[in-house]
């Protein structure tokens, strides 16, 4: 295991809650009840704040003296590690709520394992994580029992929503030499093992919102980190360009 | 409604007592008699301010997606998260008056009722996020710490709560601020032109002057409002002329000036055709923020029509029996 190994691993746990807290903000204002202008502000905050500690030990671990937000606002897309899931636009409310479950679960499955690290600043960071994941698991669980198994609008739209992101799901668990490592030396967890435990967790959910998992969707070719779709250079775009247009400033 | 006593109620001795006791500094609480008038007054009162915290999400949420840095952007995202916590405790306070929620938003995104005029003005700099903490967040406090004393128990009581963090939000923005304005010549050239933009639209947004507003005099007379909106607009300028001059940043008023004998600045005139204009709907941005709360509820409508389905198919037995 190299510091390289870490670093690359720390900025996929970064760039992940980056991204999705980034896309979960933007309905802030914007929310179909004002009770959930607030929860999706405080997972979108959890999310960012969980970010910012793996970014900055990213940035230690590398020793370049770049620091978070040198991370967050100075990489280009093809840098930045997140799973495809989750910078893809935030949608109607059906698919920001089927999303959140899908990440959830495995955020919560990753920080209950990582708790455990070898290394034991990032242990302490999933720790602290792993708190905050357990409510917006409960959270993502609990509304999308209520869309699926509400109206009949409802329902079809969680359904289009759970089989239009089906396919990204398999990046989470696809386990490269990087993981591989990081699992060899106690760091990480082995993504092989927490698949299945994944899965039932995310049918226990569908079954109880009525919904089901499609069993017949091709998952992505080129589904590796690193790769992105076109979304998450116009997201970044946006996000980057005060920072950028003013190098060198402090905020 | 609550109210299901006949209006012959409404009488004299009622009233004659109701007076007295607010007179006597006492505070009235949702289950005691109060004349009609004086239940109207606050239902208007307080979802306009409802409907200020909610659409006050708008001109900040602007820019959550482009705060420069992650702590800016946290701070941002629990600003506009906190004003939507202040509207959804002041829709509960409001409430307590026999309307319910659904009623007064619904009131809002029909125009019929109002919202603070600042927010109809457009966030066009990441230094707007530091200026309307501090003076907008600034201009509320000095409003809403008058108003921790209301005579309405509920009102009173939640402006002691959203005090607490709009002193909070101030506190951000004018450290935003200062922080521009100590940063490089770009950084403070944005701060300024900020300061340009918003300070008038700040003073204007406690309210027409005293002469122009026919609801202060029975309002201060019930206790609701405890100073008039020119005495209000006095003291935000006296507070923040000197914390301008602190950061070096100028405010747009060529007639600024200290009264030694007073001890108050003195400001130029305000320009309150622009004010009614803002009001009546012709500001830069109101059709926009209107059109973002109505396009919000819309969309969100099957989402609650889903909540309330869900929730009528779930209910335990025991509920459904009692209710
Ligand atoms: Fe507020
Ligand atoms: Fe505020």
């Amino acid at each position: 295991m190299s510091n390289d190994d870490l670093f690359e691993y720390l900025l996929r746990l970064g760039d992940d809650r980056l991204v999705l807290g980034h896309r979960l903000s933007e309905w802030c204002g914007h929310g179909p009840i004002l009770e959930e202008d607030i929860a999706l502000a405080n997972i979108a905050l959890d999310l960012i704040g969980q970010a910012t500690l793996y970014l900055h030990f990213a940035g230690e671990v590398e020793g370049k003296g770049r620091n978070e937000d040198a991370l967050a606002y100075f990489r280009e897309e093809v840098e930045f590690r997140n799973l495809k899931m989750v910078e893809l636009p935030i949608g109607d409310f059906a698919f920001t709520i089927v999303r959140q479950l899908l990440f959830d679960a495995f955020s919560f499955l990753q920080m209950q394992e990582l708790q455990k690290s070898a290394n034991s600043e990032l242990a302490g960071i999933a720790s602290k994580g792993y708190k905050e994941v357990r409510y917006h698991l409960r959270h993502s669980s609990e509304w999308l029992q209520r869309l699926g198994d509400g109206t009949e609008e409802s329902h079809d739209r969680a359904q289009k929503a759970v089989d239009d992101l089906w396919r990204y799901t398999r990046e989470m668990f696809a386990a490269d030499e990087v993981e591989e490592r990081l699992h060899a030396a106690g760091i990480a967890p082995d993504l092989r093992m927490l698949e299945p435990q994944w899965r039932t967790m995310v049918a226990d959910v569908m079954q109880r919102s009525t919904l089901s998992i499609p069993s017949d969707v091709p998952p992505l070719e080129q589904d590796e980190r690193g790769r992105h779709t076109e979304y998450l250079g116009h997201m970044l775009s946006e996000m980057q360009i005060v920072a950028r247009s003013h190098p060198g400033a402090e905020w | 409604m609550q109210q299901d006593a006949p209006k012959a109620v409404d009488d004299a001795a009622l009233n004659a007592r109701f007076e007295a006791r607010i007179e006597a500094g006492e505070t009235i609480e949702p289950k005691d008699w109060m004349p009609e008038r004086y239940r109207t007054q606050l239902i208007r009162m307080m979802s306009q301010h409802a409907h200020s915290e909610i659409v006050g999400m708008l001109p900040e949420g602007n820019w959550i997606t482009r705060a420069p840095s992650l702590k800016r952007k946290m701070s941002l995202i629990a600003k506009v998260q906190d004003e939507a916590g202040h509207g959804l405790y002041i829709y509960c306070g409001t409430e307590t008056l026999g309307v319910d929620r659904a009623e007064l938003v619904d009131q809002l995104l029909t125009g019929k009722a109002k919202y603070s005029s600042i927010f109809n003005y457009p966030t066009l700099s990441w230094a707007d996020m530091g200026v309307i903490g501090w003076f907008v967040d600034g201009a509320a406090i000095v409003n809403q710490t008058v108003l921790a004393k209301a005579s309405y128990g509920p009102y009173a009581r939640a402006m002691i709560r959203i005090c607490k963090e709009e002193n909070f939000h101030k506190k951000q923005g004018y450290e935003i601020m200062a922080t521009l304005a100590n940063g490089t010549p770009a950084q403070k050239a944005m701060a300024q032109d900020a300061v340009n933009r918003w300070w008038w639209p700040s003073l204007m947004m406690l309210g027409p002057s005293d002469a122009n507003s026919p609801n202060t005099a029975e309002l201060i007379k019930w206790r609701v409002k405890r100073k008039t909106n020119d005495e209000l607009r006095q003291r935000f300028i006296d507070l923040t002329v000197p914390q301008a001059q602190a950061v070096d940043l100028t405010l747009p008023d060529p007639d600024l000036k200290y009264n030694e004998e007073t001890g108050h600045w003195e400001h130029g005139p305000i320009d309150w055709d622009e004010f009614w204009a803002v009001v009546k709907g012709n500001g830069p941005c109101n059709r926009e923020r209107l059109q973002a709360r109505r396009d919000a509820h819309e969309k969100g409508a099957w989402v609650r029509e889903a909540a309330a389905a869900y929730a009528a198919k779930h209910q335990p037995a025991s509920a459904s029996n009692a209710a």
